[in-house]
């Protein structure tokens, strides 16, 4: 189906405006998307009618609150076909479901000598955690090391899987380099080994259809700031058995059922993982952003998305000097690559000055950049609402740049 | 020239431009200009690292005065620290610590030394002055 970009463009208040004069060109969706209008409006509806504390007042705000908050933790069910709301956990993003996941394993499950599998090209927020994690329980890291096209050493996964191995950690998509990994392959055979396994979608949530139920990871998460929706709120899902059995993370209000200076006990799922008044309206605003790639269709977005991306890079293979960092088979959502002989700042400085926006630098993930020996790469990244017509405004733009700098 | 007289020069020159291209290219031409940094001086002990570009500074003390030799792997980089190190460059210790950088704004640059920007630039004007003030005490 042809989407009507048009209307969708229309929804997205910030991107008619200008930048140093010229119409701006959004291309830094990896970090974090536009939001629409039905998004803010929820927010700001929430605040001007119904603000009020959740899970706790018996009065009509309260219950107000309370119900539409529910209902995005329904609509991310959906969204993930999940198989029950309970194992829906809000968390501040997809750092702190991954932090939570760690914090919780460290306290209950890691030993030492028990080793933790994470890939050659995780962001920053998926291996400090786990560095974190080793050190306080004494577990040992290891890494599955990346091909020069971008993709992970299949064998080399399989060869470090053993016994010991008692989590399993990767990106469904690589922020850094666009990689879309095998995840049904990871784990299973993760799974095979009796360890666990958790995926961050963080870039794949917003340009794909995930399926918890069909993956079967054990854990999965990501940040609703990516997919349309607001910062400051992110989701764990994990499954219900294994949730359970897991400590709480942060102590506070929400997630107890009774305090007494003897003892405490926790709430039932999701709120023991929840302490804390959590970000409301970030919630409330989750569900609109649910509704609102719901109503554009996951798959439409998926495959114009796809579009775009062949687009942009037969565009720039015409180019001299353009160096792609990660060639995998199977890429989605951003291109990462430099110009030669030119520094990615001085380029996304002049881009700019030219209305276009994208990344450049290491893109939280140091390690892939020492990998391919690059200080950093240009990424640009891709929304439903961006156009072909974009594209050629940054490949212009691209030319320019050569011309200053080559 | 004092540092005051070094910016007021610098600020006059940019009057020139009338966009950023302008003002671009001419940062990029005083990048070829930046005596290089001698190989033997670019050590990781010499790095201020920022997320998006590196910058190279090395520091000798000459008399009462500094001299300075910098360098940077991103060109729009390296030609503001060419303009940083002609500012302070074979000044007075005193003097560095107690002249305050004005020009990058008035020339319209202050993005460059934004936080977001991360190039080390920042970092790279901390670290002159911290070596003005350890040549002092000795």
């Amino acid at each position: 189906m042809a989407l009507n970009l048009e209307n969708i463009r229309a929804q997205f208040p910030v991107l008619h405006q200008e930048v140093n004069g010229r119409p701006l060109v959004y291309f830094d969706n990896a970090a974090t998307s536009q939001k629409p209008k039905m998004v803010i409006d929820a927010i700001a509806q929430y605040y001007n009618k119904e603000n009020s504390n959740i899970h706790r007042g018996v009065h009509y705000l309260s219950q107000l609150a309370t119900d539409k908050y529910e209902k995005a933790r329904e609509a991310i069910r959906r969204l993930l076909n999940a198989k029950a709301v309970e194992e829906i956990i809000f968390t501040r993003g997809t750092t702190e479901a991954i932090n939570l996941v760690a914090n919780c394993l460290t306290r209950s499950l890691f030993k030492p000598g028990d080793e933790i599998i994470i890939s050659a090209i995780e962001h920053h927020s998926n291996i400090v955690p786990w560095q974190m994690a080793c050190e306080q329980s004494g577990a040992v890291l290891k890494v599955i090391p990346v091909l020069d096209s971008g993709e992970l050493d299949m064998d080399a996964y399989k060869a470090l899987l053993n016994e010991k191995t008692k989590f399993v950690t990767v990106n469904s998509i690589s922020n850094a380099l666009g990689t879309v990994n095998p995840i049904e392959e990871i784990i299973a055979l993760a799974h095979a080994k009796g360890a666990l396994i958790l995926i961050d979608g963080a870039q794949s949530v917003p340009h794909a259809k995930v399926d918890v139920q069909a993956l079967d990871a054990d854990f999965y998460c990501f940040s609703a700031h990516k997919m349309y929706g607001p910062t400051g709120v992110g989701v764990l899902h994990g499954k219900k058995e294994i949730l359970e059995k897991m400590p709480p993370y942060h102590g506070g209000g929400e997630m107890i059922k009774e305090v007494t200076f003897e003892g405490t006990t926790y709430n039932d799922l999701p709120f023991k993982f929840e302490g804390g008044t959590p970000n409301i309206a970030g919630g409330i605003g989750v569900e609109a952003a649910v509704r609102f790639m719901e109503e554009v269709g996951v798959e439409n977005i998926a495959n114009y998305e796809a579009e775009l991306l062949a687009y942009a890079l037969e565009k720039l293979k015409e180019i001299e000097g353009v160096q792609f960092i990660g060639e995998a088979k199977n890429r989605a959502g951003l291109v990462s690559f430099n110009l030669k002989g030119i520094h990615p700042y001085d380029a996304g400085t002049v881009l700019d000055k030219l209305g276009i926006a994208i990344r450049t630098g290491h893109h939280c993930a140091q390690p892939v950049m020492d990998r391919f020996d690059v200080p950093g790469t240009m990424r640009a990244s891709f929304a439903v609402y961006n156009t072909k017509q974009e594209i050629d405004v940054f490949i212009a733009g691209i030319h320019r740049v050569k011309q200053m700098f080559g | 020239m004092t540092i005051q007289e070094i910016q007021d020069e610098i600020i006059e020159e940019f009057d020139m431009f009338d966009d950023w291209m302008q003002k671009y290219d001419y940062l990029i031409e005083l990048s070829k200009d930046l005596p290089l940094l001698d190989e033997k001086h670019k050590l990781d002990e010499n790095i201020i690292k920022g997320c998006q570009s590196k910058v190279w500074l090395h520091a000798e003390k000459q008399g009462d005065s500094v001299r300075y030799t910098a360098d940077s792997d991103a060109i729009i980089t390296k030609g503001i620290v060419a303009l940083l190190v002609r500012v302070y460059d074979q000044q007075k210790s005193k003097d560095i610590l107690e002249n305050e950088l004005h020009f990058i704004d008035a020339i319209g640059l202050k993005e460059h030394l934004s936080m977001t920007r991360s190039n080390g630039l920042v970092s790279m004007i901390k670290q002159m002055k911290f070596y003005a003030l350890a040549f002092q005490a000795n």
